[in-house]
């Protein structure tokens, strides 16, 4: 018995990717957010919960709208999955460092 | 026994959506390696196909549910401010955590890291939940995607432990407390 044909691998490129730049996007509005304040105030869309509420919000609509991209940019086709889990695993980390308090006080240099 | 509502909150946040999320850990891993070895020549039962699936989904929502209640019900009590002159800061942890140089640390760093790395869990849940309910057995055939998407659930892991393990010991030392009082169990 053969295997049967597998599916195309872009729909699941584009989700691994998309995660990838939505974990980047988190990094990116935290340090953001906490190194300029006018961009923290800016973000406090709710004020009970401060930046963090901007934060969240823009990241899932970066995060959603980098998937929505590339799914229909990717649909129904194979792409190379080396580069795109390398970049995606690269933003995860990057992202993560990002948030880590100590990281965001010395890129700040404080 | 009594246990004030905003205790009652945090419990469900942190042991029962998170604990219960943690535990499934394992599972998951089990889930998606199992169903990526045996691969799709192996001829499967449809009902284990469903379970597999309900179960990360399921995890994805835990993931969600357990961020969620703690940023928009937890987190804002956590935050208050005191009013001018207040001294007795227990309804206050955030204050209460920066009041003493040798609590602030827990604030600088414990919650600081943690309000941000939980979010990392419910994107990388939900992106594995949607790729194994795309491709399922699949996998097998995309081992760079199965690497990938065990990565992501390792690291996911990792965040949950981190903002786990502060959120626990942060309500150790700042317990969030208030709210109306319920009595579990009258003693004789």
């Amino acid at each position: 018995m053969s295997d049967p044909p597998p599916l195309p691998n872009g729909p699941g490129g584009a989700a691994i990717l998309a995660a990838g730049i939505g974990s980047l996007a988190l990094g990116l509005f935290a340090f953001s957010g906490d190194a300029l304040p006018v961009l923290g105030h800016t973000l406090t869309v709710w004020p009970p919960t401060g930046p963090l509420s901007g934060v969240v919000l823009a990241t899932i609509v970066v995060w959603l709208a980098a998937w929505l991209m590339l799914a229909r940019r990717w649909s129904g086709r194979d792409v190379n999955l080396v580069p795109i889990n390398l970049a995606a695993v690269t933003m995860l980390i990057a992202g993560l460092l990002l948030t880590f308090p100590p990281f965001m006080d010395l890129l700040q240099g404080r | 026994m009594e246990i004030s509502y905003r205790d009652l909150m945090t419990v469900l946040h942190g042991m029962g959506f998170g604990a219960l999320f943690m535990l499934a850990f394992s599972g998951a891993i089990g889930v998606i390696y199992a169903a990526a070895a045996i691969g799709p020549r192996q001829p499967r039962p449809r009902w284990e196909t469903a379970m597999f699936r309900f179960y990360l989904v399921s995890m994805a929502a835990l993931a969600w549910l357990t961020t969620l209640s703690g940023a928009c019900i937890i987190y804002p009590w956590y935050r208050a401010v005191p009013p001018p002159g207040a001294t007795n800061l227990s309804g206050y942890p955030r204050a209460l955590l920066l009041s003493n140089p040798l609590t602030a640390g827990w604030h600088d760093l414990g919650m600081e890291w943690k309000e941000h790395i939980a979010w990392f869990t419910p994107i990388a849940m939900t992106m594995v939940a949607y790729v194994f309910i795309k491709y399922g057995p699949q996998l097998a055939l995309h081992r760079g995607m199965r690497s990938a998407v065990l990565t992501f659930t390792a690291i996911a892991f990792l965040a949950t432990a981190v903002a786990g393990g502060f959120g626990a010991m942060l309500n150790k030392v700042a317990p969030v407390r208030g709210g109306a009082e319920f009595v579990l169990y009258r003693g004789p």
